[in-house]
């Protein structure tokens, strides 16, 4: 019994050591920064101003509000485009060409978010693949415009995150046993009863995981919204990298990172709230 | 009376596996109805069919006197208790049980009520709230019956629902599903591979072999009378010899035991015997029987289920002989000569 808790306490150590040096270090170092403040002196000295600017001036708030609400809409999208892609994949289809089709999922992965959204500027701008068939099918006169929108931002968002949704999706429903349903349609539930009452409630852990880690990628991300976001999509990512590389203000960007940390926090608690879920119960 | 459930002429092809053979077969109500077979005789296909989860290749499947065509499972009058079960796990006791009965719009008190009642029925009052996750076995085995018989089926379907229990608790839960059964009254089609579940509950038990019915009969004559040298093999013990001829009233086996078998008007291949058809130190008087001497080769002790194992003298058949645990045969041992006699009628002979 000794020995084995010797060796769980040096296994730890790496763990320990990974987390203080990744995490704990650098985020001290930021929550340091951002209540350092340069007063009118040139001196820098302890302030919660770094935080007030945040309040005081609209665009900040405004586009922390709006990264919030895209990144809920955008995550409960994903669940929504991905939900019957992982049903018909653990259910529908034989087990051999399903593996296969998860593989043909996993592709965009491997390219990369880069180059996946230059793709999608291909297909989205003004004289765009979609544009030029429209057109030239007599369809729309005028190209519509959709790079650069939050259409286009939407879209880039969706896409480099909702694979992330269908893994924890699929093993959760490749665990909910066929007969569950079929007792329930046996004991009289329609489909959509038996959609309501057996499979959403069995899949639940698997769509809170999924949804936690397409919402943390989407709050966080960069790339998407800056390529195909344009002007009018500012994302609060790119208000704390304006700090950090155009103004150099660090101690304004890392108290925006902090808001940042505190908002998806509080966003994922809420909703692990609603659904009833538990946070250990939803990380395996 | 009409019988409640009517299979007429039902076949199940899978691409040309025949699974279900052309069967027929009718249930009265109120009966306890078994279908016995080995795994992969086809016997839960043709359950899932009487359920609606599988269509028939082609027949007919009547339930009071409606035929079942084209009625999808959630709109016929039968439940099914699964294999597993089939709990949901993320409902409670009471929520497993109101199931069936939300979905027909009840008003919540009448459910509750009905639920109440059903719960008590099958031993369950007051586990209303609990989990399902946290009962034991056999109080899983009630809930998933419970949750079934609360929408007072015409038929009840179960398929083999006592398999993940341990032995012990499945000899309780047999006599307990039989008790039941008599109280309510709902007709039970009961699916199983063990054939003591199959005789100790049912009123009716159909064995089935390679998609097709061998014989339907009560459970004693079933044993007594197997029309088949399958149904005698596969219901209850039985020694089975090879045949080699059957000349003059005489049957030789293949390791040449000759025993007398009047009347048989065809050529026999196969020979049972069950092990308690054998008589231990016949008396004189006990008149047409075979008379053998048989060297005890091992005793396999079992209680009240004991067997020798015996050499028959003067020829190389191996017999499995029921030994009765009375003082009579206390001091039996190996390597003993007993006599033991053989009614002719006990001696089941097949084509």
């Amino acid at each position: 019994m000794k020995k084995i808790n010797s060796i769980f306490y040096l296994l730890l150590i790496p763990v320990l050591a990974w987390l203080l040096i990744s995490i704990v270090v650098p985020h001290l170092d930021l929550l340091f920064k951002s209540f350092r403040f340069e007063n009118d002196d040139g001196l820098m000295v302890f302030s919660f101003n770094n935080y007030l600017a945040f309040f005081e001036d609209d665009i900040y708030w405004l586009t922390f509000v709006k990264t919030a609400l895209y990144s809920i809409a955008v995550t409960l999208l994903a669940f929504l485009v991905t939900f019957p892609v992982a049903f018909y994949l653990t259910k529908v289809v034989a087990k051999k060409y399903s593996r296969f089709m998860v593989l043909l999922l996993l592709i965009p992965i491997w390219i990369g978010e880069l180059v996946t959204l230059y793709g999608w500027m291909i297909l989205l701008s003004d004289n765009g693949v979609i544009n030029q068939f429209l057109i030239s099918s007599g369809i729309i006169d005028a190209p519509i415009e959709m790079l650069y929108t939050h259409f286009s931002m939407t879209i880039g968002l969706l896409y480099m995150s909702m694979l992330f949704m269908i893994i924890p999706m699929m093993s959760a429903l490749d665990s909910l046993d066929d007969s569950l349903i079929e007792a329930a349609s046996d004991l009289g539930a329609s489909k959509w009863t038996i959609f309501r009452q057996i499979i959403i409630p069995y899949t639940v852990p698997g769509i809170v995981s999924g949804g936690i880690i397409v919402f943390m990628l989407v709050i966080g991300d960069y790339v998407a919204p800056n390529i195909l976001g344009g002007k009018s999509s500012l994302w609060f990512t790119e208000q704390i990298y304006n700090q950090f590389l155009s103004t150099f203000n660090w101690n304004e960007g890392a108290a925006f990172g902090f808001l940042l940390l505190l908002l998806s926090s509080s966003i994922v608690w809420l909703a692990l709230k609603l659904t009833g879920q538990k946070l250990d119960r939803v990380g395996s | 009376m009409q019988p409640i459930l009517e299979v007429k002429n039902i076949t199940k092809k899978y691409g040309d596996f025949i699974a279900v053979d052309n069967i027929n077969f009718s249930v009265a109500d109120g009966g306890f109805f078994s279908i016995l077979g080995g795994s992969g005789c086809g016997k839960t296909t043709l359950l899932r069919m009487i359920a609606g989860f599988e269509q028939q290749t082609s027949g007919e499947i009547i339930i009071r006197g409606q035929s079942m065509q084209g009625i999808p499972p959630e709109r016929r009058p039968v439940n099914i208790v699964f294999q597993n079960l089939a709990l949901f796990p993320m409902m409670n006791v009471e929520k497993n049980v109101g199931f069936g009965l939300q979905r027909q719009k009840l008003p919540k008190n009448e459910v509750k009520q009905r639920v109440a009642s059903m719960l008590e029925r099958v031993g369950l009052h007051g586990f209303n709230k609990k989990n399902v996750n946290d009962l034991s076995g056999g109080q899983r085995q009630r809930v998933a019956i419970a949750r079934s018989l609360v929408l007072k089926p015409s038929i009840l379907l179960l398929d083999e629902p006592l398999g993940a229990l341990d032995r012990k608790l499945r000899e309780h839960m047999k006599v307990e599903l039989k008790l039941l059964q008599k109280e309510i009254g709902t007709t039970f089609i009961y699916i199983t591979h063990d054939q003591s579940e199959a005789l100790v509950m049912s009123d009716k038990v159909a064995v089935m072999n390679k998609g097709q019915f061998e014989q339907i009969d009560a459970p004693r004559k079933l044993y007594k009378t197997p029309k088949t040298s399958f149904v005698a093999g596969f219901v209850g013990e039985s020694n089975e010899f090879d045949i080699e001829s059957y000349l003059d009233n005489q049957i030789t086996t293949q390791h040449g035991w000759k025993l007398s078998k009047p009347h048989l008007d065809f050529q026999p291949k196969k020979l049972f015997i069950r092990p308690e058809a054998f008589i231990l130190n016949p008396r004189k008087a006990l008149a047409p029987i075979e008379r053998v001497e048989m060297r005890v080769k091992t005793i396999l002790f079992d209680g009240s289920n004991t067997k020798i194992s015996t050499v028959i003298k003067e020829s190389e058949e191996e017999v499995l002989i029921a030994l009765p645990q009375n003082a009579q045969f206390e001091n039996l041992q190996e390597g003993d000569v007993i006599k033991v006699g053989i009614h002719p009628d006990d001696l089941k002979c097949y084509p």
